[in-house]
C-alpha cells in the first residue's frame, strides 16, 4: 500500500498532541480542558492507526476502537463533573478550584 | 530422702508463681494460705531433710544433687547443682523457719492492705532466691540468687510505691548494693580466669595449690568477694541504705534487713573461707571492716528517734559482730551468731510491728511510752529479743556474743576484741534507751493513750515461738565442723572474758535506765551542751556518710549528667527529624491545588522519563 509515509503521520501526531498538551495548561475553563484531553487522546489514536497500516497489523485499529471508547466514557465522566462543578462554585475557572492545597 | 532437696525452693517458687499470675483473683485468705503455707511446707522439709542428714549423714558430710547443666559455652559449663552440707543446712533452717514465722506474722500484719497478693508473691520470690543462693554449689548460681534477693528486696523496700520516699528508699538500696554486686561479678571472673571453674568445693581445693598465702591475686580476688559482702550486709562504706530500707513494711524489715538478706555476705566469706585464709590482708580487713562498722552503728543507734531505725542500726551492728569474728578466724562463731541473731532481730521487728499498728504507723519513740500496761505481750516479748540483743546472761545472744569475744581475744586479735566489747556496751545503752522510751513512763501522745492491742494466732505465736527461740537458741548445736575449720584454742580464762562481757552489758543496761528512767533530765542536758549538741547532731546523721556520698559521688555524678544532656553527638541525631521536617514542608509546597499545575508536572516528568530511556 502506498500512502502517507508514517513519519508525516508522526509529525502530525506530535503536533496534535502538542497543541492538546498546550491547551490543556494554557486554558482555564474546565470545558476547554476536556476538550484539549480529547485531542491528545485522538492524535495516540491516530499514531496507532498509523502504525498499524505501516506494518500491516491489525492491533493499531484495535487499539484505535478501545481508545475511541475509553475518551467517550472520559467525556461521559467528566461533562458530569462539569455539570456538578458549574452547580456548586458556579465557575468553571480551575484556578478558582485550588482549595485541595496540601 | 535427700533427694527432695530441689523441693525446698520449689516451693517458694511455686507460691510467687501462683500468686503473680493470680493477681486480684484470690481472696486474702487464699492468699495467706498459699504465701505462708508454701514457706511452710518448705519449713516442714527443712526439718525432715534436717533429720535425715544428721541421723544419716551422706559421704563426705554433702549431699550434691545436680539439676541440670545451666549452659555449656567452650568449656565453661556451669551447673544448676545443689549442695546440701552443715553450713547450707544451718541457713536453711534460719531461711525457712525464721522466714515461716514471718510470713505467718505478715499474713496478720498487711491484712487489708490493697496489694496482699503482691506482698506475699514478692515475699516468696524472696525467700526462693536466698534459697538458691545458699544451696548453689557454684559462685555462678550464687550469684543468681544474690541477685534475686536484690531485686525483691527493691521490690518488697518500694513497696507502698505510692509515696515517692519510698521508691527513693528502693532505689538507694538497689544501687548502693549494686555496687557490691559489680565488685563481686569482678571477683568471679578473676577466680574463673585463673583458677578456670566457679564450683566452690573445686575452688577451694584449687585455691591453695595455684596460689600462695598472702599472694597478690588471691588478696585481690579475697578483697573483691569482700566488696560483695559489704554491699550486701550493709556494712562500711556501704551501709547507707540499711536505715532507708526501713521504708517497707516491718515483716520485710524482719525477714529481709535482719534474719536473712543482710546476712548473706556472712554466709558468702564462710563459704569461701579457704580463699581469706590465703589472705591474711583480706582476712584482717573484713575484722577492722566489722568493728568499725560495729562502732559506728552502735553510737548511731543512740541517738535515733524512729524504733525501726534504731533496730536497723542495731541490725548494722550486729552483722559488725559477724564480721569482726569472720575476720578473726572464728567462722563457726560468725554462724552461730548469725542464727541467733537471727532469732532475736525477727522478734524485735515483729514486735515493732505490733507496736507500730497498735499506734496507727506511728515509729517515733518519743511519742510512744507506758506502753508496757498497754500492750503487756508484747512488752514482753519485745523485752526477750531485747535480752537477747544486748546478750544477757543465758539468752541466745548471750551464748554466740561470747563465742566471738572469747575466740576474738583467744586467738590474739586483741584490738578486734576490745571493739567488740565497747560495742557490747552501746547495745545495752542503746537497747535499754528504745525499751524505756517507749514502754515506760508515761504515754507522750494520743496515740500512745490509745493502744490496742494486736489479737490472734497469727499474731501471737511468731512471737511467741521466736521468744522461746531467743531465749533457748543459744543451746542448739550447728552441725558445721565438717564445713568450717574449727580454731584450736586454750580453755582457760573463757570464763573471765564471759564474767567481763557480762559486767560490761549488765552496767550498760544499768547506766541507760538510770539515765534514761529516772534522771531524763540529765540526757536532756546531756545533749543541750556545745559538744554534747555536736556529736548528736554528727551520730543522728549516721556519721554524715549520706551527705559525703552526695557529696563525693552523686553530685558529681548528676553533673555529668547534665553536661553529658546536651552533648555534640546528640546535635546530630536531633538534625535527622529537623531534616525531615523541613523536607516535608518544601514537598507540601507542590500540592497547591491548582490542577495545570499537576498536569504540567506529569508532562515534565514524560518528557523526562522519555529523554533518560533514549539518551
Amino acid at each position: 500500500m502506498t500512502g502517507v509515509p508514517l513519519d508525516h503521520a508522526m509529525i502530525l501526531c506530535g503536533i496534535l498532541f502538542s497543541l492538546g498538551l498546550l491547551g490543556l495548561l494554557l486554558r482555564r475553563t474546565l470545558i476547554f480542558m476536556l476538550m484539549s484531553l480529547e485531542i491528545m487522546l485522538n492524535s495516540t489514536a491516530v499514531a496507532f492507526v498509523a502504525a498499524g497500516a505501516r506494518w500491516l497489523q491489525p492491533d493499531g485499529q484495535i487499539m484505535f476502537v478501545l481508545i475511541l471508547t475509553l475518551a467517550a466514557a472520559e467525556v461521559a465522566v467528566g461533562l458530569a463533573l462539569v455539570l456538578q462543578i458549574h452547580q456548586r462554585f458556579k465557575t468553571l475557572d480551575v484556578e478558582a478550584l485550588a482549595a485541595l492545597k496540601g | 530422702m535427700l533427694d527432695f532437696l530441689f523441693l525446698v525452693f520449689m516451693f517458694p517458687l511455686a507460691g510467687f508463681m501462683v500468686l503473680a499470675f493470680a493477681r486480684r483473683r484470690l481472696s486474702e485468705n487464699q492468699v495467706a494460705a498459699i504465701g505462708v503455707g508454701s514457706i511452710g511446707a518448705s519449713a516442714l522439709l527443712t526439718l525432715l531433710l534436717g533429720v535425715s542428714f544428721l541421723s544419716n549423714p551422706p559421704e563426705g558430710q554433702a549431699h550434691t544433687q545436680l539439676l541440670w547443666t545451666w549452659m555449656s559455652v567452650d568449656g565453661f559449663a556451669p551447673q544448676f547443682a545443689l549442695r546440701l552440707d552443715g553450713l547450707s543446712l544451718v541457713m536453711l533452717g534460719v531461711i525457712n523457719g525464721v522466714g515461716f514465722f514471718i510470713h505467718l506474722f505478715a499474713s496478720w500484719y498487711m491484712r487489708g492492705d490493697d496489694s496482699y497478693d503482691r506482698f506475699f508473691s514478692y515475699m516468696n520470690l524472696f525467700v526462693a532466691s536466698m534459697l538458691f543462693l545458699v544451696l548453689g554449689d557454684n559462685l555462678l548460681f550464687l550469684y543468681f540468687g544474690w541477685e534475686g534477693v536484690g531485686l525483691s528486696s527493691y521490690l518488697l523496700i518500694g513497696f507502698w510505691y505510692k509515696d515517692p520516699a519510698n521508691g527513693a528508699a528502693a532505689r538507694k538500696a538497689f544501687v548502693v548494693t549494686r555496687v557490691g554486686d559489680t565488685f563481686m561479678a569482678i571477683g568471679l571472673f578473676i577466680l574463673y580466669h585463673q583458677l578456670g571453674t566457679l564450683n566452690i568445693q573445686e575452688l577451694m581445693v584449687l585455691a591453695p595449690q595455684h596460689w600462695a598465702v598472702g599472694s597478690d591475686i588471691a588478696t585481690i580476688a579475697a578483697l573483691l568477694l569482700l566488696g560483695g559482702a559489704v554491699g550486701k550486709s550493709a556494712q562500711l562504706p556501704l551501709q547507707t541504705w540499711l536505715p532507708d530500707a526501713m521504708a517497707g513494711p516491718t515483716p520485710v524489715s524482719a525477714l529481709i534487713h535482719a534474719a536473712t538478706m543482710v546476712t548473706a555476705g556472712v554466709y558468702l566469706i564462710a563459704r569461701t573461707h579457704v580463699l581469706f585464709e590465703l589472705s591474711p590482708f583480706a582476712l584482717n580487713c573484713v575484722g577492722w571492716v566489722g568493728a568499725i562498722t560495729l562502732l559506728l552503728a552502735g553510737f548511731t543507734a543512740l541517738t535515733q528517734t524512729d524504733i525501726k531505725r534504731v533496730l536497723a542500726y542495731s541490725t548494722m551492728s550486729q552483722i559488725g559482730y559477724m564480721f569482726l569474728a569472720l575476720g578473726a578466724g572464728a567462722w563457726s562463731a560468725a554462724i552461730f551468731h548469725l542464727m541467733t541473731h537471727a532469732f532475736f532481730k525477727a522478734l524485735l521487728f515483729l514486735s515493732a510491728g505490733s507496736v507500730i499498728l497498735a499506734l496507727h504507723h506511728e515509729q517515733d519513740i518519743f511519742k510512744m511510752g507506758g506502753l508496757r500496761t498497754k500492750i503487756p505481750f508484747v512488752f514482753w516479748v519485745f523485752s526477750i529479743g531485747c535480752l537477747g540483743l544486748v546478750a544477757f546472761p543465758f539468752t541466745s545472744g548471750f551464748f554466740s556474743k561470747d563465742e566471738i569475744l572469747w575466740q576474738a581475744w583467744a586467738s590474739g586479735h586483741h584490738d578486734l576484741f576490745y571493739a567488740g566489747l565497747c560495742g557490747a556496751f552501746l547495745t545495752a545503752v542503746y537497747t535499754t534507751r528504745l525499751v524505756a522510751l517507749t514502754f515506760f513512763g508515761a504515754p507522750r501522745s494520743e496515740a500512745a493513750r490509745e493502744a490496742h492491742a494486736g489479737h490472734g494466732l497469727a499474731h501471737s505465736l511468731p512471737l511467741a515461738v521466736l521468744a522461746f527461740f531467743a531465749v533457748f537458741g543459744g543451746w542448739i548445736v550447728l552441725p558445721l565442723a565438717d564445713v568450717l575449720p574449727r580454731l584450736e584454742l586454750p580453755s582457760e580464762g573463757q570464763h573471765g572474758i564471759e564474767a567481763l562481757s557480762i559486767a560490761v552489758s549488765l552496767s550498760g543496761i544499768t547506766l541507760a535506765a538510770w539515765l534514761f528512767l529516772r534522771a531524763p533530765d540529765a540526757v536532756k542536758a546531756l545533749a543541750q551542751n556545745p559538744p554534747g549538741r555536736l556529736l548528736h547532731r554528727y551520730w543522728t546523721s549516721a556519721f554524715g556518710f549520706d551527705w559525703l556520698y552526695e557529696r563525693l559521688f552523686i553530685r558529681p555524678y548528676l553533673g555529668f549528667i547534665r553536661i553529658n544532656g546536651h552533648d555534640f553527638i546528640e546535635s546530630f541525631v536531633a538534625a535527622v527529624p529537623v531534616a525531615f521536617v523541613r523536607l516535608h514542608a518544601a514537598l507540601a509546597l507542590t500540592q497547591n491545588g491548582r490542577l495545570r499545575w499537576y498536569a504540567a508536572s506529569v508532562a515534565a516528568g514524560a518528557v523526562l522519563m522519555i529523554a533518560v530511556v533514549i539518551l
